[in-house]
């Protein structure tokens, strides 16, 4: 009886399901996996916040979200207000909410996942940064005085358009220097369009443009002009040239025709709509028997793609185990449901072709997990003699990418570590060569959206202070 | 927009010269760079080597073979027509020094890519020998430019239609026997002629530049198609190249990477034709 005089305990709601494309379906369409929430599931969504006074959340999040703040105005309807919040932090919301690693960042630390599913930060987030898009008023957000400052930005990734978006709005005239003939880095030429519509990413760069950047497409630093000669124009200049060189496995056989980096099998995919062809002009191998090496996102996206090119059979063959995969849970949830096949704990050897160069098939050895190294994880030794083949056209490397050369040779002053990256003060983005800032993946090497666009706003304060203040 | 402000069709058309308003790439461009161009919104990224600059008029040079469908929706272009985007200067600039005396070897539409360093190379005050060569004399293209640049051209047809019946090869083995002190050789064009040049110059010790041609998407070394094999180690041609030690290259392995998209390729020169009225089966 005492049980019910008491407040009526609310209903316990259950994580929001996001709506998405049957498999079946979506494994051959190059469309996005996932709807989208409607207004109503993201309110129920956010109701399931209970807005923590101390947010765990936030600490999982590089660019602290104020994520409480935002899932308040959702859960109240107020979806404007919900974007004004997102935006004090991040500057690409409608991408980090479906790029970023929820799992093991925001989400990740929720306080709801310690008995039950978190809240799903990631999907209100791309949910707010939908709606605003597709319906929200159109509010440029007011300009500072222009300061008669210039700056360039070398890259057009989430570091570059960070810093752009940053500047201009404190009144700097600012221009981007992209060298393909697209704005967008990974965003446009590597996260194909089922998991990132081109779309949004054109709409984020309009919107710089609309605020007053200027965007000077196919501009190769170090090579159309260099970093020095930048200097001499601008007062300031920032490098977000991402870390765009191809790593290869170094084993025979790999100039066999259908053998790909994935940065040219998602180049040609993605920025010249390969899928296309022939409306398009560029081709691509539309392999029956596709392998992907590596586990990463970048694995799963080129596996993905191959099933949407249409193979039969798309694996992914990865020398550790299901644990040690780095990709979003989401991924490879999604890629096992469109039915890309694993092989773990796999390595391959040397590729095998025809005489005429057609790749015909790979040889492997399976491992076994070894002692932890240095990363903590378990480190995969090879079993002698347990060599196999696997019967493939195509071959798709996916096991990362480092820095590229072109801009950091030629640009005298700037001090590198031995992988080639950019020293730069991870608390002010400044490198050793005095007006250049640099952050994103050519600092830190791969990592993630969210890590370079939180790059690019220290660096963006700290090139304010610099513009302004002198230091 | 880089807009077209002369156009001439040379071998019979089919090869077309452009100049190109392109005023930034003009002023950096440097003998052995090569730019990539797009037609329009759905068209390839292709690269050429610029033949010329005008830095004054800022303006570039493209020579080039229409031999696919990209090459042959660039021959519709017209002078005041544009493409859609030109990157560079791309690749690295050819190392040029005056070593004495030098032999530049070009064929077909290889003599495009060979006329700056040949310039280059004679305005460093070396002695040039030139050898360009053609199937046929109405294929042939720059002699006059060649001429200019050289202090000794010849001419060779593989049918005798103009110079000497044969290939550029009898030409450079009979320069080189002649001419004990040339100490550099500059060899372009199709793949098979780069690699029976290689095997001459390398029976006279002669060092020996070519310039690769291999399939590219970006050319700034961010996708690794471009890759080619140089003294048993992966190059990146659009970075590291185009220019390499030819007794070095791996001729075997470029040929069959340039074969990669056969089919595609062919599958949309034809569309393309029929699309253009062309419907015959010639293989024109
Ligand atoms: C296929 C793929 C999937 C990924 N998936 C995820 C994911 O799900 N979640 C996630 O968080 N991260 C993901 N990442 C990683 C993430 O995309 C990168 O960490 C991030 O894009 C790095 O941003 P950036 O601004 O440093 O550089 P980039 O995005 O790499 O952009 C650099 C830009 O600089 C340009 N550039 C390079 N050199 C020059 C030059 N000399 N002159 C002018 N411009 C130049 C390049 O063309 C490019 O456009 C993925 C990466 C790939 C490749
Ligand atoms: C650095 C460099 C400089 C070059 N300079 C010249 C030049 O000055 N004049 C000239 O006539 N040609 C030049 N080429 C070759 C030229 O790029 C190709 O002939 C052209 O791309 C063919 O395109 P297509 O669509 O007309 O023919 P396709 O039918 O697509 O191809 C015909 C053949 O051309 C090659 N090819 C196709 N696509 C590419 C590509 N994206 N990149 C490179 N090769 C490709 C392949 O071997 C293919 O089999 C150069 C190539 C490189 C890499
Ligand atoms: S930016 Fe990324 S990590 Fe931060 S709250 Fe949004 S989804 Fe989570
Ligand atoms: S930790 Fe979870 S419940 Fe708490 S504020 Fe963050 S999202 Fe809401
Ligand atoms: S063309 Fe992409 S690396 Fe050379």
């Amino acid at each position: 009886m005492t049980e019910e005089v008491k407040a009526p305990k609310k209903e316990k709601i259950p994580r929001q399901k996001m709506p998405e494309q049957p498999a079946e379906v979506r494994r051959h369409n190059f469309d996005e996996v996932p709807l989208g929430y409607t207004p109503e599931l993201a309110m129920k969504e956010a109701e399931r916040c209970i807005q923590c006074k101390d947010p765990r959340c936030m600490q999982g999040c590089p660019v602290e979200v104020d994520i409480p703040g935002f899932i308040k105005f959702i859960k109240e309807g107020d979806f404007e207000g919900a974007i004004r919040k997102l935006w004090e932090k991040n500057a690409l919301p409608a991408v980090c909410g479906r790029v970023c690693p929820q799992e093991v960042q925001c989400e990740g630390l929720c306080i709801l996942a310690k008995k039950d599913e978190p809240v799903a930060i990631g999907n209100l987030e791309k949910f707010a940064a939908d709606y605003q898009r597709l319906h929200g008023r159109d509010v440029l957000p007011p300009k500072a005085e222009p300061t008669g400052k210039k700056v360039a930005v070398v890259g057009s990734g989430p570091a570059g358009l960070t810093v752009a978006g940053d500047l201009i709005l404190k009144g700097h005239d600012v221009t981007i220097f992209e060298a393909l003939h697209a704005p967008g880095g990974v965003l446009i030429y590597g996260i194909p369009e089922f998991r990132l519509p081109k779309a949004i990413v054109a709409a984020e760069c309009r919107y710089l443009e609309r605020l007053g950047v200027k965007f000077e497409v196919n501009a190769v630093i170090g090579r159309s002009e260099t970093v020095d000669e930048l200097l001499e124009r601008f007062d300031a200049v920032f490098l977000g040239v991402g870390a765009g060189l191809p790593l290869f496995l170094n084993i025979p056989g790999e100039h066999y025709i259908g053998v790909y980096s994935s940065n040219e099998y998602l180049t040609r995919s993605n920025l010249m709509k390969a899928y296309e062809f022939p409306k398009y002009d560029t081709p691509i191998v539309r392999g029956k028997k596709v392998a992907t090496f590596g586990g990463g996102n970048v694995a799963m996206d080129s596996a993905r793609t191959a099933l949407r090119l249409g193979a039969e059979k798309s694996y992914i063959i990865y020398r550790r185990g299901r644990e040690e995969m780095p990709a979003r849970k989401e991924e490879i949830h999604h890629a096992e449901e469109e039915g890309v096949e694993f092989m773990f704990l796999t390595a391959p050897t040397r590729f095998l072709g025809t005489d005429d160069g057609f790749l015909t098939g790979v040889e492997c050895l399976r491992m076994e997990l070894g002692e932890p190294d240095a990363s903590g994880r378990r480190r995969p030794v090879t079993i002698p003699g347990s060599e196999f083949t696997v019967e493939i056209d195509t071959a798709v490397i996916s096991i990362g990418s480092s820095a590229n050369p072109l801009l950091t040779k030629s640009t005298p002053g700037l001090v590198l570590n031995k992988w080639g990256n950019i020293v730069a003060d991870p608390k002010t983005g400044k490198t050793m060569k005095p007006r250049v800032w640099a952050g994103g993946d050519i600092v830190t090497g791969a990592a993630t959206v969210i890590l370079a666009a939180g790059a690019g706003r220290i660096a963006s304060n700290s090139i304010h202070d610099f513009l302004i203040y002198g230091w | 927009m880089f807009e077209i402000v002369e156009r001439q069709e040379l071998a019979q058309g089919t090869i077309i010269s452009n100049w190109v308003k392109a005023p930034k790439i003009a002023a950096k461009a440097k003998p052995g760079q090569f730019v990539i161009l797009r037609a329009n919104e759905t068209g390839e990224r292709i690269p050429l080597t610029m033949a010329d600059t005008d830095p004054e008029r800022g303006l570039i040079n493209i020579i080039y073979m229409v031999i696919g469908k990209s090459t042959a929706l660039f021959k519709t272009l017209q002078v005041g027509d544009s493409f859609l985007d030109v990157i560079g200067p791309l690749g690295a600039a050819t190392h040029l020094e005056k070593v004495g005396k030098v032999i530049c070897v070009g064929g077909g539409t290889g003599i495009a890519v060979l006329h700056p360093i040949t310039r280059g190379l004679k305005n460093l005050g070396n002695y040039v020998y030139s050898v360009i060569g053609a199937r046929s004399k109405d294929l042939l293209i720059m002699e006059d430019r060649m001429k200019a640049v050289s202090d000794e051209l010849m001419i060779c047809t593989d049918d005798g239609t103009y110079g000497h019946k044969g290939f550029v090869t009898d030409k450079l083995k009979e320069t080189l026997e002649k001419h004990k002190d040339i100490g550099l050789a500059v060899c372009i064009g199709p793949v098979p002629m780069m690699r029976a040049c290689c095997n001459v110059t390398k029976e006279f010790n002669v060092k020996t530049l070519v310039s690769l041609n291999p399939i590219m998407v970006d050319g700034t070394g961010m996708c690794g198609c471009c890759r080619v094999r140089v003294d048993g180690k992966m190059k990146f041609a659009c970075v590291d190249g185009p220019e390499f030690d030819g007794h070095l290259v791996d001729f075997d392995e470029l040929n069959l990477r340039l074969r990669s998209y056969l089919p595609e390729e062919k599958l949309s020169y034809d569309a393309f034709k029929t699309s253009q009225g062309h419907t015959c089966t010639c293989g024109k």
